[in-house]
């Protein structure tokens, strides 16, 4: 948007430039006051003070924060990114099935799991484990049973969506030269779906590590209860606030790290075949994420 | 199943305090969401700037850690005296308005670029092709991944248990005392469900309403 036409506006005049350098004053001004006026009340209250800044370079709280916090919201990502592919690759194998034994449930767990909150799905190894075992669950496994069967259920979806965009004449071919379903699927259908959904299968991929976060819910160990412990200490002047900044930091890098990889996979795969828009600004395009991915349930 | 009927009330208040944390904060999403695409598709790069950046750092940081900073971290600075219960509404609203952004952006994306263009051409303004020609279609393509950021937004108030407020999926932990749980998740789970399914009968019908063929 930042030099010349786009298809709303036209290349300003020496009016509209004018216009425009009035108002990125303006606007700056604006901005610069919110910024300040957070600034200040943060430095008021003392937010800024060494004294809850301290935390940082201390070994133990470094070791603890940055290995084993890391290494937990880490492990539970790791595990639940596998097996939700591999769940969603199940469901939607389910899903696409031309058997009604097979189709149905697979529907079914779709649309129940999609539909539930991933805390409430955390909760069920959580609260059921110890209820139906009389033995709880470990934590972990929670995180990765909620994770699992909620992203799972919406790759499911994404892996379908994928099938289904795949020009028809793609499967009729592989019909006529005798393929079976389950050939047609494997060797023709599933490859071009899944490159084409590439992208949006790594955005869910994103999903899945800002949802280890909820694990702080059910008290597992991962960054943000070990940054809980360290806000809770008084001896830091309780740094709730620089905790949860540092914290949001580390997850904001993570994520943007596997963003600018769908981003990167976008443009591998899909660019040449993508209309030309209104408004299409070519930096910074939106990462279709799991809230904006318009899909039926 | 007797768990379920004789906690009754506990449920319905869960439910209440689910709606109204969805309504609360899906009001101030949209309108904080509506502002943030205006200021991002605007070409003041002063406000478009940090529109982006704002919208970049709510979609990559865990609903959760927001939680944590608003809820915990208010009173730091002086915001004492207010209920969970807005703070969750804060959280939940600002999150939101990132991806409540981002569907308005993208609405305006799939408008065809020759749409504007022959409006351009024949000579319409700036403001008329904006609300007579790319707003409509694009409002129109909005309902159905609005209707998706909603339902999102109703699951996350489901995040609020972990910061003390008594939501439904609260209902679990409060009946866990009893040894109820099992039950009080499948009542937890079933109303969800209805919740849920209801919001996307209902957003999918209003698609329906105001599609068009292009």
């Amino acid at each position: 948007m930042s030099s010349g036409a786009t298809v709303l506006f036209d290349a300003p005049g020496p009016r509209a430039r004018r216009r425009n350098a009035i108002l990125t004053v303006i606007g700056g001004l604006l901005v610069a006051a919110i910024v300040v006026v957070i600034l200040l009340r943060l430095a008021d209250n003392g937010q800024f003070d060494g004294v809850r800044w301290e935390w940082l370079q201390y070994e133990g709280i470094q070791r603890n924060i940055l290995i084993d916090g890391l290494t937990a919201t880490l492990k539970a990502f790791v595990i639940s990114a596998v097996l939700a592919v591999v769940v969603g690759l199940v469901l939607s194998i389910g899903r696409l099935s031309t058997n009604r034994w097979l189709r149905y449930p697979a529907v079914a767990f779709v649309t129940v799991f999609r539909a539930l909150p991933v805390v409430v799905l955390m909760f069920i190894p959580y609260f059921g484990g110890s209820a139906v075992f009389d033995e709880s669950i470990p934590l972990l496994w929670c995180v990765v049973f909620g994770l699992v069967v909620y992203n799972g259920s919406v790759l499911a979806e994404i892996f379908r969506a994928g099938v289904l965009a795949v020009p028809k004449g793609q499967s009729e071919a592989a019909v006529s030269i005798g393929l079976s379903r389950s050939q047609t699927l494997r060797i023709v259908l599933f490859p071009q779906a899944i490159r084409s959904m590439l992208p949006t299968i790594i955005s869910q991929l994103v999903v899945v590590l800002k949802d280890t976060a909820l694990g702080f819910v059910i008290g597992y160990q991962e960054l943000l209860v070990k940054g809980q412990e360290v806000a809770r200490d008084p001896s830091f002047q309780l740094p709730y606030i620089p905790v949860a900044i540092v914290i949001g930091a580390i997850y904001i890098v993570l994520c943007s790290l596997l963003s600018w990889l769908a981003t990167y996979a976008e443009r591998r795969t899909g660019s040449s075949r993508r209309p030309r828009r209104a408004f299409d600004t070519g930096v910074g395009e939106p990462v279709p994420g799991d809230e904006v991915l318009d899909l039926p349930v | 199943m007797s768990v379920i009927f004789d906690n009754l009330d506990l449920f319905g208040q869960g439910m209440a305090t689910t709606i109204s944390l969805t309504l609360a904060s899906g009001l101030i999403a949209i309108v904080l969401g509506l502002l943030l695409a205006a200021f991002r598709v605007s070409p003041v790069p002063s406000l478009s700037g940090p529109s982006g950046f704002f919208v970049g750092l709510m979609q990559n940081t865990p609903l959760t850690v927001l939680f944590f900073l608003v809820v915990f971290g208010s009173p730091k600075v002086g915001f004492t005296g207010i209920t969970y219960w807005t703070f969750a509404v804060v959280a939940l609203g600002l999150y939101t308005s990132a991806f409540v952004c981002e569907v308005v952006r993208s609405g305006i994306n799939t408008v065809a670029a020759g749409q504007a263009e022959a409006a351009r051409s024949i000579g319409l303004t700036f403001t008329q092709n904006l609300s007579l020609v790319i707003l409509p279609q694009a409002l129109r393509s909005v309902v159905g991944p609005m209707g998706s950021t909603l339902i999102a937004l109703t699951k996350n108030t489901s995040v609020a248990v972990g910061f003390s407020v008594l939501e439904l999926s609260s209902v679990v932990n409060q009946l866990n005392e009893t040894g109820d749980a099992v039950a009080a998740l499948f009542g937890v789970a079933l109303c969800y469900l209805v919740l849920i399914l209801l919001m996307s009968l209902g957003f999918e019908a209003l698609e329906r309403k105001v599609a068009f063929s292009r």
